[in-house]
């Protein structure tokens, strides 16, 4: 193998070209023709492969780029990699030319030096997104500086059947008290999966009197101090679970079988249009409704990254840009299809653009944008990282 | 001329095909175990992996689970097949049985495991079917049966596909027991059947099966794709956490994930030891109440309680691969309603294209695992044949090998091996790593019939100046087609069966119908599981029904040969 790479290099007609400027966008998509762009993205999900699969489709008619799929089953594999390729030293033609990242993720690769970059604020569709209200610069409280572009806002909701649950909760402590009349009918998914982690991040932030804290990075002084609070909250929670907490759903999308059948009341989502797409699919009943907390809930953004060793670094740009137009992120935001939240603001698209927006049916559970109120910015990192190894800890063994 | 060399070449390269990976894979284990990785930048010795080992504080459940659920599952599976044949063979339940459990044999565990979980968990199917009639339930109890904490969930799921295996094997010994005689005089004697049998045949039998129940123990102490999908997660098992650590980005976990892998090694082989020490202890007790004379008076409820416990187990797998195929075409179906509101072909529309795309997969490293495995098969017993190699009981128990090494022992070494000499994971290698399993139920499919092949048709042939090659393809394969295409389906089972090795051998890359169908259950679309788990098990099936098929078209007008 390494013999054939070798007598390829050598028998290549050219060097390989010098990395395009992302500024000078006509030389980009000309260099973009032609390539075949690796995608490397989540693919647990049915509707995002449908929907990446039609991102190829378009971009391959409008710019004769090639899309592919790879389908990960966690982010952090394609970290893993890229790092294994810097290491081996191979600093060009590596196997990734994009990334769906976001949070630590990228704060790993912004630190490691392993992305391409700034770029994102060079794409002629920059100038769409509404990056004064929407957390596009920073990640996680990590500055984006431009190496990465963002595609979808995700916002957690609590979805509840209003059947049995008429009425919305308005705090954490709110949803304990509710949990402990009502035991074993919620539930959250078992960390470390993101959502149930999110879960965890969101009761820290709705219970702690100033949260700011959590948007340092978290340090061996202050940890036991501002956690504390969490862990007596799930300490008094958990025996009100589902199971009694003896059991947890695996993944966010494993609990919504379980609202189905009657089993779970009341459970989280990170994205707002979610029980719109699964009444449509007939995974929940049409009572589904969802809220969100008053004084908001966590949002975040979902972003794609150029590895610095790609090959098709134009192509993915094309690509990236591309996911940013109102035409893909209408169609993201369509529950029939994803159900994502846009990046982009409505006053600065022309007005056929809106329309396509307007005429959107959101869905019958999903909370307009006025309705979604607040979005609160994610701890940093670090918090994440701890409050999940400490959760396992506690409740993930031995009960 | 070539063939010549070749022949004596197959008994040796079959073994490097059985035994290689493992050892290889035992090796890959070690080293890491002991702080050794050079692809992550260690290097040991050390003994730090196995101080992160014992510092995780859901071991002590996580040996629990796996020893409880292996050993628990053997006994009841065991027991259940000893009491059926005792109390019932040559009879007409009995037969009838028998033709519900074999092809339960193909049903892969992991569909098995899903038609369970759907049919016994609170909101499953048999909750809805006596709700709210019976039970007053108007939505699911708040009951922890699937993913139990003490793993019976779990245990009910290996004990379902395991009756099947040990009765075929069973069956398949009976005959060299000399069983209905021996029953017959100790009736006469005044014995109940199943205290005759038990006194009598039983011995006999157990020291025929031994080897396959050493397996049963060996696969349900580090079975992954069951625990996974009816096992607890508050810790897991062991076998479990070790794919966890696995598939951690983190190369420096693989090394407690090794040392985990031999600890998992070190608990089977104790529990085979322990299991060794069980049968003295009992062949004591027992030669005291064969002694002692008791003729059974239990024996008419002892016999009716196994074939109900035999019963429940092919109906649990039955109605569990029907309510899969209720929620592959299910609308909404809320709880209690017995049936969903609507049938639709959405969910088969909407997952069907990947199911077909996995399936494609699947069947090709079948076919080429399964045909491997035949050829080497053929070539070994054929040499056996004409070298006049005779057979020790030793010898077979080399075949056992690589299925009493328990799967998480060696296969994450393999991996990491692969890993260290940069070779690539994909398709050849996850090929490799399936013969280890496919290769031996292939040969001990087929070496009964091929042994058994009336020699005195190749002397005829050989007197019609046939050579040794001719006489093998123009008579003894042929008059054993039935055999070969039974064994070949056997292959395939197997291998569309295999979540381990396709997993980890194919670093998440491969994917088959089983690696597919396992990943949905942290998903839990029951249509999505519905869709993939009828296509494994169709894949599974297909086969064994072509090898009863074509059999009987091709020798169509010679009825002797029809049945093998």
């Amino acid at each position: 193998m390494k013999h054939l790479a070798v007598l390829a290099a050598l028998l290549a007609p050219l060097p390989a070209l010098a990395d395009v400027d992302p500024a000078d966008w006509d030389a980009v998509t000309a260099q973009a023709e032609g390539q075949i762009v690796y995608w490397n993205a989540w693919g647990g999900s049915t509707t995002t492969n449908d929907f990446i699969a039609w991102v190829g489709s378009r971009v391959a008619e409008d710019y004769g780029v090639t899309l592919e799929h790879v389908k990960l089953t966690d982010t952090a594999d394609a970290v893993t990699r890229v790092l294994s390729e810097k290491q081996a030293g191979q600093d060009d033609g590596g196997a990734i030319d994009m990334i769906w990242i976001n949070g630590p993720n990228f704060a790993a690769m912004k630190e490691a030096e392993l992305l391409f970059g700034p770029y994102a604020e060079q794409l002629p569709n920059w100038a769409l997104v509404d990056f004064e209200n929407k957390s596009v610069q920073t990640d996680f409280t990590v500055p984006v500086e431009g190496f990465e572009s963002p595609w979808a806002m995700a916002q957690v909701v609590f979805v509840h059947d209003t059947a049995r649950m008429p009425d919305r909760l308005g705090s954490m402590d709110a949803l304990l008290d509710w949990a402990q009349a009502n035991p074993g009918r919620f539930s959250y998914p078992q960390p470390p999966d993101f959502l149930g982690t999110t879960f965890l991040k969101q009761v820290l932030i709705d219970i702690l009197p100033d949260p700011s804290v959590l948007a340092e990075p978290a340090t061996d002084a202050n940890y036991e101090a501002v956690t504390e609070p969490l862990w007596a909250y799930l300490d008094a929670l958990t025996p009100h679970l589902w199971r009694e907490g003896r059991a947890y759903p695996a993944t966010g999308t494993a609990m919504f079988p379980l609202i189905a059948d009657g089993e779970l009341d009341l459970s989280i989502s990170f994205s707002p249009g979610a029980a719109s797409t699964a009444i449509a699919n007939n995974e929940l009943p049409d009572t589904m409704r969802t809220f969100v907390l008053d004084k908001g809930t966590i949002g975040n953004a979902s972003f794609v990254a150029i590895p610095y060793n790609s090959s098709a670094k134009a192509g993915a740009m094309v690509v990236a840009n591309f996911l940013m137009s109102a035409e893909a992120q209408a169609r993201a935001q369509d529950p029939a299809i994803l159900g994502y939240g846009t990046v982009l603001a409505m006053d600065k698209l022309v007005e056929d653009d809106r329309a396509l927006f307007d005429a959107l049916d959101l869905g019958i559970a999903t909370l307009t944008p006025a309705e979604l109120g607040t979005v609160q910015a994610e701890p940093h990192p670090s918090w994440m990282t701890r409050i999940s190894d400490d959760w396992v800890a506690r409740y993930g063994v031995a009960q | 001329m070539s063939r010549r060399r070749l022949l004596p070449l197959l008994p040796a390269l079959t073994l490097l095909a059985l035994l290689g990976p493992v050892a290889a894979g035992l090796w890959g284990t070690v080293l890491p175990a002991f702080g050794h990785l050079p692809a992550a930048g260690l290097t040991g010795p050390s003994l730090e992996p196995f101080r992160d080992l014992f510092g995780w504080a859901g071991l002590p459940r996580a040996v629990m689970l796996s020893v409880g659920t292996g050993v628990l599952a053997t006994v009841i599976s065991l027991s259940i097949v000893m009491l059926v044949t005792a109390g019932w063979s040559g009879t007409r339940p009995f037969c009838v049985l028998e033709r519900l459990l074999s092809p339960l044999l193909a049903v892969p565990h992991a569909a098995a495991a899903f038609g369970l979980a759907f049919l016994i968990a609170p909101s499953g199917w048999l909750a809805r079917l006596a709700s709210p009639g019976l039970t007053g339930w108007d939505r699911p109890p708040d009951l922890l049966i699937v993913q139990d904490s003490w793993g019976l969930a779990m245990t009910a799921g290996l004990i379902v596909k395991e009756v099947p295996f040990l009765l075929l094997i069973t069956l398949a010994a009976l005959g060299q027991a000399d069983a209905q005689r021996s029953v017959r005089v100790a009736q006469a004697l005044g014995y109940g059947r199943v205290t005759g049998w038990l006194k009598t045949v039983f011995p006999r039998v157990y020291a025929q099966i031994r080897p396959p129940v050493y397996v049963v123990l060996a696969y349900a102490m580090s079975v992954v794709d069951v625990a996974v999908i009816l096992g607890p997660n508050t810790p897991p098992s062991l076998s479990v956490q070790i794919v966890t650590l696995m598939s951690d980005p983190d190369l420096s976990m693989r090394l407690e994930a090794a040392a985990a892998a031999l600890l998992q090694l070190a608990l089977v082989v104790g529990a085979l030891m322990v299991w060794r020490f069980g049968e003295v202890v009992v062949a004591a007790l027992g030669r005291r109440w064969v002694a002692s004379g008791g003729r059974g008076k239990a024996d008419t409820a002892v016999a009716g309680l196994a074939l109900a416990a035999g019963t429940v187990s092919a109906l649990a797998v039955f109605l569990g691969l029907i309510v899969m195929a209720i929620w592959s075409f299910a609308g909404f179906w809320g709880f209690p309603d017995a049936l969903p509101d609507t049938m639709t072909l959405a969910n088969w529309a909407r997952f069907g294209s990947g199911t077909l795309e996995a399936l494609g997969e699947t069947a090709l490293i079948a076919v080429v695992v399964a045909m491997v495995a035949l050829v080497l098969t053929i070539g070994c017993l054929e040499a056996e044949y004409r070298h006049n190699i005779r057979v020790s009981q030793r010898a077979v128990w080399l075949l056992y090998l690589p299925l009493l090494i328990p799967q998480t022992a060696f296969l994450p070494g393999l991996q990491t091996l692969m890993l260290n000499l940069g070779a690539d994971i994909g398709r050849g290698p996850v090929m490799l790593a399936h013969l280890v399993f496919v290769l031996p139920y292939v040969f001990l499919s087929l070496a009964d019939p091929f042994r058994a092949w009336d020699a005195r048709m190749g002397v005829i042939a050989a007197a019609l100046r046939a050579s040794p090659d001719r006489i093998l393809w123009r008579v003894r394969l042929p008059m054993l087609l039935r055999p070969i295409l039974t064994a070949l389906a056997v292959g395939l089972a197997v291998s569309v069966g295999q979540y381990l090795a396709t997993l980890l051998i194919g670093g998440g890359r491969v994917a088959t119908l089983t690696t597919e169908a396992v990943a949905l259950a942290s998903g839990a679309d029951r249509r999505a599981i519905g869709v993939y788990g009828l296509m494994q098990t169709g894949a599974a099936l297909v086969p064994f029904t072509l090898a009863l098929l074509i059999p009987a078209l091709v020798w169509r007008n010679r009825k002797g040969l029809r049945h093998g």
